[in-house]
């Protein structure tokens, strides 16, 4: 590398000289950058380092070294089942909604202006409404036989009432099905934004070089455009599937059956809103953390491949 | 069917010849079947996801004997606005007036909706579009920063609050608002797909940043202007900041609904339920009706025809 061969003292002059060029940009960066740093950079800092210590919020937190994440891998078995459950739910609600939200999204576009607007907000509209939509779930899944899908089933000849919000074998149904219910959020809306951006002289050109239907305008041309917007929504996705909690907190209460709906984020929330454990629930933020990280570099990798 | 599909390809015909003046844009062929299923599916789709608010709107119109019948009823029967009056009443007769809690939102939502558009943009630009010292550094924290969880945060957020003095106003809720990084990350992807020949072509024109900014850069990317600024109207005028703000007068709206909407107000009753179910069609209502607006503005932005490299 030619870069290495430049002396320590002579990159230092050149990357002030960058810096000195930049002013302007760090001038505008600042303002939200102090912000950032202060409300969200020193905050997470500080919950890492909570996650070394015994920290209870009332007391003097005291350094405990690893002791948290031994605890958490090797003495606690509902954290393991919260970690498969998460995996179960994300594994199903992360790619299920990603492609709906996309495939949603691109429909929409293919509407008149008006139509579209429309569509586009009854589909957002269960993430807006928010914990108000859960009683309308709680409805249909009802336990008895007066609940919609019991109801349902009965007419199709199914006769014994299904307990789908307390019985430990049903429960995950629902909570998947009301999670990919309201994964229709950001993502779905940056979706439509970005689609909408496309250059439609890029359409035309596709059109003559032989592009014969809109499946095959979809990918060769919408998809390969949008690199930018399915980077963002997959973040989204990442970060909504793997911290699903409170649909299973808002239908089958807390502590859901057997755990059979027990998720990272729901052990993090007993700990650290409940318990006031906060370096044990820091720990497990940080778990969680790292698991994001990683999904986001793998799905990061995927999407480079998009329309080549 | 073949009547429909004539209507159909008449229609069409006459939209196009429109557009004759227009620059002429043509798509790849439509066929007439595939707009059927198009259009079927996300009917059905609709319906579905339409389903929960439905409830919710017909919920409040229920009069209090419908509210509890077994088993429930999905549409409203005898439909009513007597939830509507109940909760105005209860709003008229709180200790402080809801003029003043409806003025404490309306601060808090409009300072920090523009606020943070206006920071988060200006800090979107450089990192989407620059290459300089610590900005690939910033990139990496922006994405980072999204993906922990807030619950083990707010105590070091609390103490830094408190420290500023800002606890019991309402700057407690917007000046952290402010720091959100999802409408920064949504504006900064966006402005990633400007072409650079457009920015070069205003830097020899003898425009600064802060001109190509507010000129070109945010026209451009309108749409995800629009998409953030739902995004953080919504996380505003949701915030009921009862972590921080302890005085009843420095209470904004949604703290107020919250409690309504929970029972938690002496002499209403049973009455509760209807009144705390028209609360959440409002609370949903004016969020929704700035989405409209503001939806209804993202049209494709032609700035960049043909410029795409």
């Amino acid at each position: 590398m030619a870069a290495s061969k430049i002396s320590f003292k002579r990159r230092a002059q050149l990357t002030l000289r960058d810096m000195k060029r930049a002013i302007p940009l760090y001038i505008m960066i600042a303002p939200f950058m102090l912000l950032f740093f202060v409300f969200v950079v020193y905050p997470v800092l500080k919950a890492m380092w909570f996650s070394f210590t015994d920290y209870n919020v009332l007391e003097k937190a005291n350094f405990v070294g690893l002791r948290n994440y031994q605890k958490l891998f090797l003495e606690d078995k509902t954290f393991i089942t919260a970690i498969k459950n998460t995996f179960i739910i994300a594994v199903i609600v992360g790619p299920g909604g990603y492609i709906m939200s996309y495939l949603l999204a691109w429909m929409i576009n293919e509407l008149p202006h008006k139509v579209g607007t429309v569509l586009t907000v009854i589909f957002y509209a269960p993430s807006m409404a928010g914990a108000a939509v859960y009683s309308v779930f709680a409805m249909i899944f009802s336990n008895d036989s007066n609940g919609y899908l019991n109801a349902f089933l009965r007419n199709l000849g199914v006769n014994e009432a299904i307990k789908w919000l307390s019985d430990s074998k049903y429960v995950m149904v629902v909570v998947v099905l009301a999670s990919l219910w309201m994964s229709m959020g950001v993502g779905f809306l940056s979706f439509v934004a970005g689609i909408k951006g496309v250059d439609e002289a890029q359409y035309e050109a596709g059109a003559i070089d032989g592009i014969r239907n809109r499946w095959q305008e979809l990918w060769y041309i919408t998809l390969p455009n949008m690199k930018p917007q399915l980077l963002f929504g997959a973040v989204m996705t990442i970060t909504g599937s793997l911290s699903v909690g409170a649909v299973g907190d808002a239908l089958v209460g807390f502590p859901s059956p057997n755990y059979a709906t027990h998720t990272i984020v729901n052990h993090l929330n007993d700990y650290g809103s409940i318990r006031m454990e906060m370096g044990y629930a820091s720990a497990i933020a940080v778990i969680l953390f790292l698991v994001m990280i990683l999904c986001n570099g793998l799905i990061q990798k995927l999407l480079r491949k998009v329309g080549t | 069917m073949e009547i429909l599909k004539r209507l159909y390809y008449k229609r069409l015909k006459k939209k196009n010849s429109m557009k004759d003046f227009a620059p002429s844009v043509k798509k790849s062929k439509r066929s007439f079947w595939g707009n059927v299923i198009l259009g079927l599916f996300l009917l059905a789709m609709a319906v579905a996801f339409f389903f929960p608010v439905l409830y919710m709107v017909s919920q409040s119109l229920k009069p209090m004997n419908e509210m509890f019948i077994f088993p429930p009823k999905i549409m409203v029967q005898n439909p009513t606005f007597d939830n509507y009056r109940d909760f105005v009443n209860v709003l008229a007769n709180t200790m402080v007036p809801v003029t003043r809690s409806l003025f404490n939102s309306l601060f808090v939502v409009v300072i920090g909706s523009i606020g943070h558009i206006l920071l988060a943009s200006l800090c979107a630009y450089p990192l989407a579009k620059y290459k300089f010292p610590g900005s690939k550094f910033f990139n990496q924290i922006i994405v980072y920063s999204l993906m922990f969880n807030a619950s083990v945060t707010a105590i070091p957020n609390f103490l830094t609050i408190a420290g500023l003095g800002m606890l019991d106003t309402q700057w407690a809720i917007i000046v952290p608002g402010l720091a959100s990084t999802l409408g920064l990350y949504l504006m900064k992807n966006f402005m990633e797909q400007i072409p650079d020949s457009l920015m070069e072509a205003a830097q020899i024109d003898g425009a600064g940043y802060a001109r190509i900014h507010f000129t070109i850069v945010m026209p451009v990317v309108k749409p995800a202007l629009v998409t953030a600024f739902i995004m953080v109207f919504q996380a505003f005028w949701t915030n009921t900041g009862a972590n921080f703000i302890y005085t009843e007068s420095q209470k904004g709206f949604a703290y107020v609904v919250g409690q309504l909407a929970s029972g938690k107000v002496a002499g209403v009753g049973a009455s509760f339920v209807g009144i705390s179910s028209a609360s959440s069609v409002l609370m949903f209502a004016v969020p929704l009706v700035v989405f409209l607006i503001m939806q209804n503005n993202v049209v494709s932005t032609m700035a960049t025809s043909g410029m795409k490299e």
